[in-house]
């Protein structure tokens, strides 16, 4: 039999349920259900995930004792929960020490002081994953602050997590010891979308803030939803959907209920303008997604960021509890007449999080794996329920196309990539940031912006890892939607990242494999064991034991591309395909 | 009402709802399947039956696709024959197969499938159970990894040998909402090092295991099986083609489930339920599936085959 739980670890997730809602009805928990109509172990699971995530920040890791009592609490089955559990990098399953740094080791990372930094942890704390002792640490994919490289998280069991970036072994040894200095804001490098007011609701309101809301609540949800079709945004997380077909579709189905999420998940190795824009203005993205809510008639909201933004994270709380308090979201929205809820979910350590339907799994307090489309979330997404999700600079910008109308909004950019567009600068650039311009812009022109390179280019990484590398002479690619295809690559979520003729490609290809043998779900064979092949064959040339076998990787690439469930595993081998054909490795 | 479709230039109708697998089979066209069952909700995760559909991008799994009128669909092409023939050679590649359903073996065949072309495998590992999520040893380049591991034997009844689980799901889908409601076991981990887990890896004795069963009868590769069966091929004494498969009912209780009870020396050595038996859908519990013993006396001074002395020591256990 298992040991109980603690009573801290009790008071974890009690702690968890006390500060959700209360219910109407009396009983403690039917209350703090977010939707209805389910079976009563279906209304709690989706409390799944904040338990676990209350028991590891509370106690550091996850007991048998604690699962049990978070299983009984739930009407979770144990097995299930186990699985939910082992499936976040975040969530530890086995003792840890209770200051636990993740140091990233990412291709951007790794060159620059990753390396000094593992190697004074474990000159301090031993080996990694250590139980023992006051701290240790691990390895961990992109944590979002490439701009700031190198960069560090550090979970700390009953204290709030935080980040230090740019960090150096004797700043992380200091912030283990408790000598912690405030992080900085971030200097958001932007001008259209990084809106004025961010420090707090009523500067926000000063500076025009919830104006955009009144709009759109006086000239109604069809006019609402005609103008971001007229305004041709697509989604900017990757797809590059067009936002108005969805909301349009949403808000054409009759259904009991309905939902818009904020993607945060922000995973991609080398984006960080998601962090950006919300560190700098949480309540921009707030205003956004109540527009969405009343444009679609969803009454819920969820945003979903990534686990390792802390800061991100207190300032939309922050936010979103300002917005309760002013009545700007709840059952009657500023007194325009409709409901709209707004919760703020953290993502666990998963990349995969970010692909829509697996974070809505997520959501669920489900495994994070990928559903099979169709059915597609604008007909049954959440909870199998009508579903909008846009990524966060997607969102943001509704907020300029309902204030200046589609059409006049559309005139920024070309016809078909309409807008302004951020784009995440890093590794050899001068001044590496979140840089925002006009669509047609060319990557030489955001390479000026961002200072130029630091070294002889050897290679550019254009969308992230999913993405594909281009060498310094395709400089002119304009960087467009239309464009970008045209040269036969993607924009994806906005990365450059910059290699200058110092960096070993191959190490760098093996750790771009290695990012996706650690992240795929791990769902379906392709992807599974292609991505494990993939980095076997990197690492055996890397290594020295053998060649790159161009042929097997061709035919894992297609059979990935081909025969996966989703984008992960359609893209996963195109950036290392991609060195091959420029013969840099 | 029925809906209309072109697999490989042939029109087909089939009635609304149904899939593409379930048209590909009224044509008698062989689809490969893994994590396909009659009896289970497509889960649509080893992509081994995947089929060209005209108009998308990707290829798209059969089994769980339903058929719209007017799709076009190609069962023979090219890409078809690379992605089913990718799936069987990543799976040879990292799974032992060597129980698996015969059919696996003649689609590899068919698709040439040469799991040999990833290098050596690496041996069996002790700690698949725990490992954490998004973060492996990196690969050395030397082997290919492979889920090979010690086999896992805490009780009587069943045995389970993940060194040869494919991660169908079927016995997650068995145990959980599809027939047993127990939820006793769930995928656990992530990417390839996803594995089929109790909570915290506990023995299945320690675990909400019923030993109904089911999960064995949908696992098709062997991962899952009884011990008998186990023991008998651990002594060289297992042989199929010795054995008879005699149908008959269980006489625990009224219900009226049917039996498949699968003799060897006129012992029985393992019981399943027809899949198509409109009682059971090929499930059964405890009762129906292990306890038989009482028809077999094994103490008896005769018992003496080699099956019988297997099967005894099993039960001494
Ligand atoms: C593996 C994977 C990871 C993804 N990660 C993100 C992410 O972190 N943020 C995001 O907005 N979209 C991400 N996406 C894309 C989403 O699935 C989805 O297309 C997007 O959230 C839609 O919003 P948009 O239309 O506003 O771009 C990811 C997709 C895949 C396949
Ligand atoms: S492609 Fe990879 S990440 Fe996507 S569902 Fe398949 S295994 Fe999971
Ligand atoms: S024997 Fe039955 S209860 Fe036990 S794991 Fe298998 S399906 Fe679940
Ligand atoms: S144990 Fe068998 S049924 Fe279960 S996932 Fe593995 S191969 Fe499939
Ligand atoms: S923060 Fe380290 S690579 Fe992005
Ligand atoms: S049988 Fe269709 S995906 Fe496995």
């Amino acid at each position: 039999m298992n040991k109980p739980a603690t009573d801290a670890e009790r008071a974890a997730v009690d702690g968890l349920l006390d500060s959700l809602p209360a219910g109407w009805d009396g009983n403690p928990l039917e209350g703090r259900l977010a939707f209805s109509g389910l079976h009563r172990s279906q209304q709690l699971r989706h409390l799944l995930l904040p338990a676990l995530d209350a028991v590891q920040s509370e106690i550091g890791w996850v007991s048998p004792g604690a699962l049990d009592y978070i299983c009984a609490t739930l009407i979770v089955p144990p097995a299930e929960a186990y699985g939910v559990a082992t499936f976040y990098a975040l969530i530890s399953t086995t003792p840890l020490a209770p200051i636990v740094v993740h140091v990233c080791d990412d291709i951007c990372c790794r060159e620059r002081g990753a390396v000094e930094i593992v190697a004074a942890l474990r000159a301090v704390f031993g080996e990694a994953r250590s139980a023992d002792g006051p701290a240790t640490w691990m390895t961990s994919p992109c944590l979002g602050q490439c701009d700031r490289a190198p960069a560090v998280y550090i979970q700390r069991a009953g204290q709030d997590d935080l980040v230090i970036a740019p960090a150096n072994p004797a700043s992380v040894l200091a912030a283990v010891d408790g000598q912690i200095e405030p992080m900085k804001v971030a200097t958001a490098s932007t001008t259209l979308l990084g809106r004025p007011g961010g420090k707090s609701l009523e500067a926000y309101q000063q500076g025009g803030g919830y104006v955009a809301l009144a709009i759109a609540a006086s000239q109604g949800a069809d006019r609402t939803i005609a103008e971001i079709k007229a305004s041709n945004l697509r989604g900017r997380g990757g797809a590059a959907f067009p936002a108005g077909i969805k909301w349009e579709a949403v808000a054409g189905i009759a259904s009991d209920y309905k939902y818009v999420i904020c993607n945060a998940d922000e995973s991609e190795p080398g984006t960080f303008k998601d962090r950006d824009l919300m560190e700098s203005n949480p309540y921009a993205l707030v205003e956004a997604m109540t527009i969405a809510g009343f444009a679609t008639g969803a009454t819920r909201g969820y945003i979903y960021i990534r686990g390792e933004y802390p800061l991100a994270t207190t300032r939309l709380k922050a936010a979103i509890r300002e917005a309760y308090a002013a009545g700007l979201l709840g059952s009657d929205v500023g007194g325009h007449g409709f409901a709209f809820d707004l919760e703020l979910r953290r993502g666990q350590g998963a990349y995969i999080c970010g692909e829509e339907t697996a974070l809505m799994n997520s959501i669920e307090g489900k495994r994070g794996e990928p559903r099979n489309k169709p059915p597609f979330p604008t007909v049954s997404g959440l909870f199998d329920k009508p579903t909008v999700i846009n990524n966060v600079e997607t969102l943001v910008n509704v907020i300029d196309i309902i204030e200046h109308g589609g059409e006049t909004w559309a005139q920024t950019g070309t016809a078909d990539s309409t807008g302004p567009k951020l784009f995440c600068l890093s590794g050899a650039v001068a001044k590496p940031g979140v840089y925002e311009v006009a669509f047609g812009a060319t990557l030489g022109d955001l390479l000026d912006l961002a200072g130029g390179a630091t070294g002889d280019i050897q290679a550019i990484l254009l969308g992230g890892a999913a993405g594909s590398f281009i060498t310094g002479d395709q400089l002119d690619i304009p960087l467009t939607f239309e464009g970008s295809r045209a040269a036969g690559v993607s924009l994806g979520s906005g990365v450059i990242m910059v290699f200058d003729t110092t960096t070993d490609m191959t190490d760098v290809a093996r750790r771009l494999a290695q990012f996706f043998r650690d992240e795929s779900c791990g769902q379906c064979v392709p992807c599974r064991v292609g991505t494990a092949r993939i980095e076997e064959n990197l690492a055996r040339k890397l290594n020295g034991h053998g060649e790159l076998d161009l042929q097997l990787i061709d035919d894992i690439d297609v059979a990935m591309k081909d025969a996966s469930i989703c984008g992960l595993g359609h893209t996963a081998a195109t950036a290392i395909r991609s060195l091959i054909d420029l013969g840099l490795i | 009402m029925s809906v209309t479709v072109t697999i490989n230039g042939q029109s087909v109708s089939v009635p609304d709802g149904a899939t593409l697998l379930d048209a590909c089979r009224s044509e008698e066209i062989d689809t490969p399947t893994l994590c396909y069952l009659e009896n289970l909700t497509p889960v649509n995760a080893c992509r081994v039956c995947v089929v060209e559909v005209e108009g998308s991008r990707t290829l798209v799994p059969a089994c769980s696709r339903p058929a719209e009128d007017g799709m076009v669909v190609q069962t023979e092409t090219d890409r078809v024959k690379h992605s089913r023939k990718m799936v069987l050679e990543f799976l040879a590649s990292s799974v032992d197969l060597s129980t698996a359903d015969s059919a696996l073996s003649g689609w590899m065949e068919t698709y040439g499938a040469d799991p040999s072309r990833y290098g050596t495998p690496a041996p069996p590992t002790e700690d698949r159970d725990h490992r954490h999520a998004g973060h492996h040893a990196a690969a050395s380049g030397e082997v290919t990894e492979t889920v090979a591991q010690p086999p896992k034997i805490d009780n009587g009844l069943y045995m389970r040998d993940y060194s040869k689980c494919i991660l169908c799901y079927k016995c997650v889908e068995a145990c959980g909402e599809d027939a047993q409601n127990t939820f006793a076991i769930a995928v656990a981990g992530r990417g390839f090092d996803a594995r089929i887990s109790t909570e915290f890896d506990v023995g299945l004795t320690e675990s909400a295991c019923v030993f109904c069963g089911n999960c064995i009868a949908v696992c098709p590769t062997g991962a899952l099986m009884f011990r008998s069966e186990y023991e008998l091929r651990q002594a060289d004494v297992w042989n199929e083609d010795e054995q008879n498969v005699t149908r008959t009912i269980c006489s625990y209780c009224g219900v009226g489930c049917n039996l498949e009870l699968h003799t060897q020396d006129n012992r029985i050595v393992k019981v399943t339920s027809p899949m198509d038996h409109s009682v059971t859908d090929g499930h059964l519990c405890i009762k129906g599936r292990f306890g038989y013993e009482y028809v077999q006396n094994l103490e008896d001074d005769l018992a003496t085959t080699p099956v019988d002395v297997v099967l005894r020591s099993v039960r001494g256990r």
